[in-house]
């Protein structure tokens, strides 16, 4: 098992987070959803494995690049 | 007629709503912020004021500076657009009270369809259909299996106070019921407050059919047949159509007259769309009604051939239904409207940038509404739509030839944008068929990019 960051691909806000820590989550299942520009940018579980940590809460700016959640594989 | 009309928007619909007061010989006044100074849509305008700072906070929502522009201007009207604050009560309110008119729905009525739950409730009482679906539940597994036992599997679990389709979480059996009542519940308590939630009867590919309404200061309510918008993209929609492909007119027109005949039994007023959910048989499950003027009104107009912006605006200013609208209406061949987007077109990302190029063909059939133009810049503050191409056609077949056509002449460049997944669509088995719901758009991503 090992660490793995999952990084925010765009520039937005925070618009929902939709899973917490502890959780089993398989890959690709939606961990958070992002907003920019009215848009809703889906953030997913890289490969199978349990959500670690969340690093941002709603409302919250995030920027390209920024880690928002980290998981354990 | 007003005097003077006030704009509170920008872009596109700001460039609609200023053709149509010219049209009318309508003053008018526009506004902008500092992101919108060199847009096109403000040479359509009298006037324009200067809002502030491009955020929307500070911007077109900002209620105080409008107010002011809208008192410095002296206009008599005020139109909302879409978006911003349109569905906003306390704005139409305020406009109200200054003395001017809000061009659209009383406040009382931006209020009532404002609150899901309550506007269901209320259409509901008057005989529309819902869709099977439950009471308010605690939460209380013994009682959530009884009502999806008397739903029929499979069901939706939706928290009473949401919106915009967060926090729904779908159940074919009791034992997936129990998970998703959990998840469901605690999502709904994180995001609204209130673990209230109820079920309702998961529909299999249903379309998306909304009906567009038009009413007068007396209460008098007609609908303009039907829109058809099940191609979507998470919640946004991307092509709409008229007539709805498919299905049958006489029952897409007695449903259309039956919201009608409960919206002017409730004497609504100036314009709606009610939107429903169609899954087979003769019944339109009613999901929420937009008191205000539509992103894809467009269609309408151009199988009806009634300008339904300038309509909207004669009905605010007190004239009749029935000197508004012809006695009848009739259709005329089928419209589809394309969106296009400023998004990548793999990862779907918006892709905010310079317009280094935007041209579009010109032609019989063919409109484009947009709010730029060749080097403007389309910024990151609002929304990512870059122009809407309406192709109007003598039959769908030749309207979607129409729109293809259309679309591979348009020149975009400076930013990425969806005309592949407009392609995609349009060039789909499904879509050509009419055998559209509102999972397609997905489904056909999915297919492309070879995850199904």
């Amino acid at each position: 098992m090992a660490r793995m960051e999952i990084t925010s691909e765009v520039t937005g806000k925070v618009w929902k987070i939709v899973a917490a820590p502890g959780q089993s989550i398989s890959m690709d299942e939606e961990i958070m959803i992002l907003e920019s520009m009215k848009m809703e940018i889906p953030v997913l579980m890289a490969e199978t494995g349990t959500l670690l940590e969340i690093l941002v809460a709603e409302g919250d700016a995030v920027e390209d690049g920024q880690i928002v959640a980290v998981i354990d594989v | 007629m007003f005097n003077k009309v006030m704009v509170a928007n920008r872009g596109a619909v700001a460039a609609r709503v200023l053709r149509a007061l010219r049209s009318l010989h309508v003053k008018s006044v526009a506004v902008y912020s500092e992101a919108d100074q060199d847009l096109p849509y403000l040479t359509l305008a009298d006037e324009t004021y200067y809002l502030g700072p491009a955020s929307p906070r500070e911007s077109y929502l900002n209620q105080e500076t409008l107010i002011n522009i809208l008192l410095e201007s002296g206009a008599d009207g005020v139109h909302p657009g879409y978006g911003f604050l349109a569905e906003n009560a306390e704005f139409a309110s305020r406009v109200n009270e200054t003395g001017a008119t809000f061009i659209g729905p009383s406040p009382h009525w931006i209020d009532a369809m404002g609150h899901k739950t309550r506007a269901r409730a209320l259409m509901a009482s008057n005989g529309l259909s819902m869709g099977p679906s439950s009471e308010l539940l605690s939460g209380d597994l013994d009682e959530a299996w009884r009502a999806a036992e008397m739903i029929g599997y499979p069901v939706l679990v939706k928290p009473a106070a949401g919106g915009g389709g967060i926090g729904m979480m779908a159940a074919h059996n009791a034992e997936q019921l129990a998970k998703a009542l959990e998840s469901a519940i605690s999502l709904s308590k994180r995001s609204f407050g209130s673990g209230e939630i109820y079920l309702e009867r998961l529909m299999t590919q249903p379309r998306h059919i909304e009906f567009q309404l038009l009413a007068d200061r007396n209460g008098n309510v007609r609908h303009l047949f039907e829109r058809d918008c099940s191609i979507q993209r998470r919640h946004q929609k991307v092509i709409e159509e008229s007539p709805a492909p498919q299905l049958p007119r006489p029952m897409l027109n007695k449903a259309g007259d039956d919201i009608a005949a409960v919206m002017q039994k409730l004497k609504y007023d100036n314009i709606g769309t009610a939107e429903t959910l169609y899954a087979g048989g003769s019944e339109f499950a009613f999901l929420e009604m937009n008191t205000r003027l539509q992103v894809e009104h467009a269609v309408t107009e151009e199988i009806t051939g009634i300008d339904i912006v300038c309509a909207q605006i004669r009905l605010a200013a007190g004239e009749p239904l029935s000197t508004v609208l012809p006695e009848k209406i009739n259709i005329s061949g089928h419209a589809i409207e394309a969106r296009i987007y400023a998004e990548d077109p793999v990862k779907f990302f918006p892709s905010p940038g310079p317009l280094k190029k935007l041209s579009f063909p010109k032609g019989d059939g063919i409109r484009v509404e947009t709010g730029y133009a060749a080097g403007s810049l389309i910024t990151p503050y609002y929304d990512p739509l870059i122009a809407k191409l309406i192709i109007h056609a003598s039959d769908r077949t030749l309207a979607i030839n129409k729109l293809i056509e259309a679309l591979d002449q348009t020149d975009i460049q400076g930013v990425k944008h969806n005309i592949p997944f407009l392609r995609l669509v349009l060039d789909s088995e499904e879509f050509r068929a009419g055998k559209i719901h509102t999972g397609l758009g997905t489904d056909l991503v999915a297919r492309h990019s070879g995850k199904k």
